[in-house]
């Protein structure tokens, strides 16, 4: 029996998980004692303090370290991919808090809000560091968990209880398919971590390791919300409140993919020719469903979680060309991405407030014209997702298209196109409907003219400045994206 | 620089409209005024230090962009972008000056949205970097959606959606092409591109073109969106945005793809021949002023590029000379169906009549862009439509016959229009008050004829003037001096 020895604990490493988890401990404590109408103010200034202090503990190991390397007996990694992606999932945490704080929600449960989340990015922090099966799943069911519970955090309305209830069956369901895969792969090779499967696939029984592996696959389609792993994101987008929605879309996917581009290429080099054909194969499958069914939708947000799906196809296509230009443009399109589903979910959420009923296509008639910025700004989000300029998108097309081009894989560009075709037609349904409908079929507000929502609008403004931005000044973020992926060693050249 | 203080001047004049809190719609368009009419200084400024000998890139500038794939910020001008500039800069003076005078609610917005688009259409003439001249094409779209989408007709939610699918069908072919393209020649800078033989790629560009100009059967946008369109959002439409289309060609699938070129010729030759037909003989069977100007507009742009797939001087240098005149002619038409439907309600020929009498400068206007139109003898499109036949009598008699038949029924359609307008007996829908042309619509309408009357005199300003006088070898040696 070997003798278990602690090992070295790299507190630096973990900076940004610490800080989210003590900004959760601080507000879920303090918000039981303080009283109410101090609460939601206390607990969004914690929330938004510990993101920005996430983040910035992320962007400071980020320019230190230049190498990556393993920490804490080897089950995290500290290294640029990990740290781009706590950057991104702070980023949308911080925003998120724009979103939420004029939210219609009880003041009470201000405390879980915001404790949640605070967790459920310190969850998403963990898992895109994670080195072995083990971290990789813990991080996994850390924060699915929180977001369970805040997908459902509305009580009262029905929608979100069942929403809450279909994410907690689904998502266990391929929680449970991840574990039973890693178990196979374990089997196969004898180890978690992610170097060492990669050096044991050699002797390993093949049948076993390839059941594991595309049992890991399904487990972790089913975050990304891809096609056909998707089926509770319709319900889950619209049932959950708005601002949660649009964390969801952005840090969930962000953290996901990051961590599936890792694995993959960690841990399954040598099976190279099999997930990135897989992985082509559910990109195809997610453009193809995502769109058809976002073209019937008449609810925004059910719209824009189809419109999630077909995402995942695009985010897809680089991660499964396995080339290192695949994994810079995954993770450029990931940063304008992410800013542009906070963005377009927080425009949403203040029409929601304004009507005080579901958004649907049909009312947000007339609201172009009638809030001119928002307005505007939700048209550069429906135009970008598209692909057009003035958003990054624009490139992040382009790119994805491009790693798929050079891979030899011309065909897997062409079905994105025929995609993004498709798309046109709902993406410009909100534009049209927002600007072109006559006054006749717009709807009143309720409650007469809506409070002013200063900290949602900078959210706003932020989204904004980040998804054109990103057109810009696009060589500085590819540079941050070739460092965070420069130390992997790519199954294709 | 100069560059791109053109393509800037008119975004950022944009933006200032959409920003700043106009006292009044009259100060907004008279700002939006200002800022055409600066663009067009600054291009007159430019045309007259430019070194028209050797055709060489001028003016250019560039900025590191998106290294990666060497993608960069690469713009200039050749002398035949020169003139398109010249002709977005001229159009859009006339449609803004439209535009302002017609007072269009939130004018504000509809006016930056001009500008926004004029933009854009330099940034298409003048890009030199592969992905930034799709950018800007992509660019142009948008501000055209919400124009036509807003402030169009009542059809103008089906005209939109089916010119932005038709139109991003064909441009996202062409963004795969452009990738590969760009990845073939490990460089997105269109000027070190070098050529390729692949025939998908050449394919994916002419897709994008073939459905922006239109050529046919790809113009099943053109008649809803040109019919459903603000009078100067179609002028701009039809004058300058589809010359970004014949531009295409002329810039990157003419020179980059020399076999392919050479195998897709005579294909490319039979569409637009039949386009040429079939346009002009819609457009003489059209019931409306717009029907007119939309199947002559896609008639014109299948000879233009007849022209073009001549591939020698003579074809070239008339093509790009009717590039200039068509935009004029049909910005000129578009504007003054506008003025007749304002004053009528409606462009249905059957209602219409008998304008000409007491309306002495609308008979006068219309006449005259409609007679150099149908390119009489000594008009800058008879120039122009003379040097393409000649040019593709040198490809195959046969495809001259053609383009002779069509300038028949060019004569055609336009008599027909200004006799069903002017003369014949006063139709039903023109009221007894209906005035002349205001002496704004003349400010706006005459500069238009007057530089066809112009060219017309010296048509050798514009050929004499471009390809460095040698279109074919410039073709052949991919603009590279």
């Amino acid at each position: 029996m070997t003798e278990f020895t602690n090992p070295a604990i790299d507190w630096a490493a973990l900076a940004p998980e610490l800080i989210l988890l003590g900004g959760a401990s601080v507000v879920v404590v303090l918000s039981l004692f303080l009283p109410l109408r101090v609460r939601r103010g206390f607990c969004a200034v914690v929330a938004m303090l510990c993101f920005a202090a996430a983040g910035a503990a992320a962007v400071a190991l980020f320019v230190t370290d230049e190498t990556g390397r393993a920490v804490v007996a080897d089950a995290i990694r500290r290294d640029r991919l990990a740290e781009l992606g706590q950057i991104l999932v702070a980023g949308a945490g911080l925003l998120t808090v724009g979103v939420s704080f004029r939210e219609p929600e009880r003041d009470e449960r201000a405390g879980e809000w915001y404790g949640l989340l605070l967790t459920a990015a310190a969850g998403m922090a963990f898992f895109v560091a994670a080195n072995n099966l083990m971290t990789l799943f813990l991080g996994l069911e850390w924060f699915s968990i929180c977001l369970y519970v805040l997908t459902a955090i509305s009580v009262e309305r029905l929608p979100a209880l069942e929403a809450g209830l279909k994410y907690l069956i689904v998502g266990s369901f391929g929680s449970a398919i991840l574990l039973f895969g890693s178990a196979f792969v374990y089997g196969a090779t004898g180890a978690i971590g992610f170097e060492d499967i990669a050096q044991g696939a050699g002797d390993a029984e093949r049948l076993f390791l390839v059941i594991g592996l595309a049992m890991i696959l399904v487990g972790l389609a089913f975050k990304v919300s891809a096609a056909p792993f998707h089926m509770w994101t319709p319900d889950v987008y619209q049932g959950a409140p708005t601002p949660i929605t649009g964390f969801m879309a952005a840090a969930t996917k962000v953290a996901a993919l990051v961590l599936t581009l890792r694995l993959l290429v960690t841990a399954f080099p040598g099976e190279e020719e099999l997930w990135t054909i897989a992985l082509a194969v559910i990109a195809c499958v997610s453009l193809a469903w995502g769109n058809l069914a976002a073209l019937v939708q008449t609810d925004v947000k059910r719209m824009l979680a189809y419109s999630s799906v077909s995402h995942a196809g695009f985010l897809l296509i680089p991660v499964a060309v396995g080339t290192e230009l695949g994994g810079r443009a995954l993770l450029y399109y990931l940063i304008a991405y992410a800013a542009m589903s906070v963005g377009s979910f927080a425009v949403v959420a203040i029409r929601e407030r304004e009507l005080l009923q579901p958004v649907t296509v049909g009312n947000l008639a007339g609201f172009g014209w009638e809030r001119p910025f928002l307005g505007g700004a939700m048209a550069v989000f429906m135009f970008g997702f598209i692909g057009l300029p003035p958003a990054g998108l624009f490139l992040g097309k382009f790119y994805a298209f491009a790693a798929a081009v050079e891979r030899g894989w011309a065909w897997l560009a062409v079905v994105g196109v025929v995609a993004t075709v498709i798309s046109i037609h709902y993406y410009l349904g909100v534009v049209r409907a927002m600007f072109m409908q006559p006054p006749e079929l717009r709807t009143a507000p309720a409650g007469g003219s809506p409070p002013r929502d200063a900290p949602l609008q900078a959210t706003v403004v932020a989204a904004l400045v980040v998804t054109v931005g990103s057109l810009v000044a696009a060589d500085p973020l590819v540079d941050i994206a070739r460092d965070a992926v420069e130390f992997l060693r790519f199954p294709v050249s | 620089m100069t560059t791109t203080i053109l393509i800037l001047l008119p975004v950022v004049g944009a933006v200032g409209l959409w920003l700043v809190p106009w006292a009044s719609a009259r100060a907004a368009g008279g700002f939006a005024v200002l800022v055409a009419l600066g663009e067009l200084a600054l291009w007159v400024g430019t045309a007259l230090n430019f070194d028209f000998a050797g055709g060489r890139l001028q003016h250019d500038a560039e900025a590191v962009w998106f290294a990666d794939l060497d993608v960069a910020y690469k713009v200039g001008l050749y002398d035949f972008s020169l003139w398109l500039v010249g002709l977005t800069a001229v159009v859009t003076v006339a449609a803004v000056g439209y535009g302002f005078w017609t007072g269009r609610e939130r004018s504000a917005v509809y006016l930056s949205l001009l500008l926004f688009l004029e933009g854009a259409t330099v940034g298409v003439f003048t890009a030199q970097d592969l992905l930034l001249f799709y950018l800007f094409f992509e660019a142009m779209l948008i501000p055209l959606y919400v124009l036509i989408g807003v402030w169009g007709g009542p059809g103008r939610l089906g005209a939109t959606f089916k010119f932005i699918a038709y139109t991003m069908a064909g441009s996202l072919l062409m963004l795969v092409a452009v990738i590969a393209f760009g990845l073939e020649a490990d460089t997105f800078d269109m000027t070190e591109m070098g050529t390729s033989s692949s025939t998908w790629i050449f394919l994916g560009f002419a897709a994008a073109f073939a459905v922006k100009a239109p050529i046919w059967p790809f113009h099943g946008w053109l008649p809803d969106a040109y019919r459903e369109a603000p009078p100067e959002v179609a002028a701009v439409l039809s004058g300058v945005i589809s010359k970004a289309a014949a531009y295409g060609f002329l810039r990157i699938a003419l020179p980059s793809f020399p076999e392919p070129v050479a195998d897709w010729r005579v294909p490319v030759l039979v569409l637009a021949s039949i386009g040429l037909v079939y346009g002009s003989l819609l457009a003489f069977r059209a019931p409306d002023v717009r029907g007119i100007v939309a199947y002559s507009s896609l008639a014109q742009m299948n000879l233009i590029v007849i022209g073009l797939f001549a591939l020698n001087d003579s074809g070239l240098n008339g093509a790009l000379l009717q590039m200039v005149n068509h935009g004029l002619i049909s910005a000129a038409l578009f504007l003054l169906a506008g003025a007749i439907e304002r004053r009528c309600a409606t462009g249905r020929l059957d209602r219409l009549g008998g304008m000409a009498r007491g309306r002495p400068v609308l008979a006068t206007m219309l006449i005259a862009t409609g007679v150099i139109a149908l390119a009489v003898p000594g008009s800058s499109a008879f120039a122009a439509e003379f040097l393409v036949l000649n040019g593709i009598f040198d490809v195959g008699w046969g495809w001259a016959v053609v383009g002779a038949i069509a300038i028949v029924l060019a004569a055609m359609y336009m008599l027909r229009l200004i006799s069903a307008v002017l003369h014949e007996d006063v139709g039903p829908a023109v009221p007894e008050a209906a005035l002349d042309l205001r002496p704004a619509e003349v400010g706006v309408v005459a500069p238009l004829v007057l530089v066809l009357l112009v060219l017309s005199f010296w048509p050798a300003a514009v050929t004499d003037h471009v390809f460095g006088g040698e279109p074919a070898a410039a073709v052949e040696a991919r603009f590279e001096r």
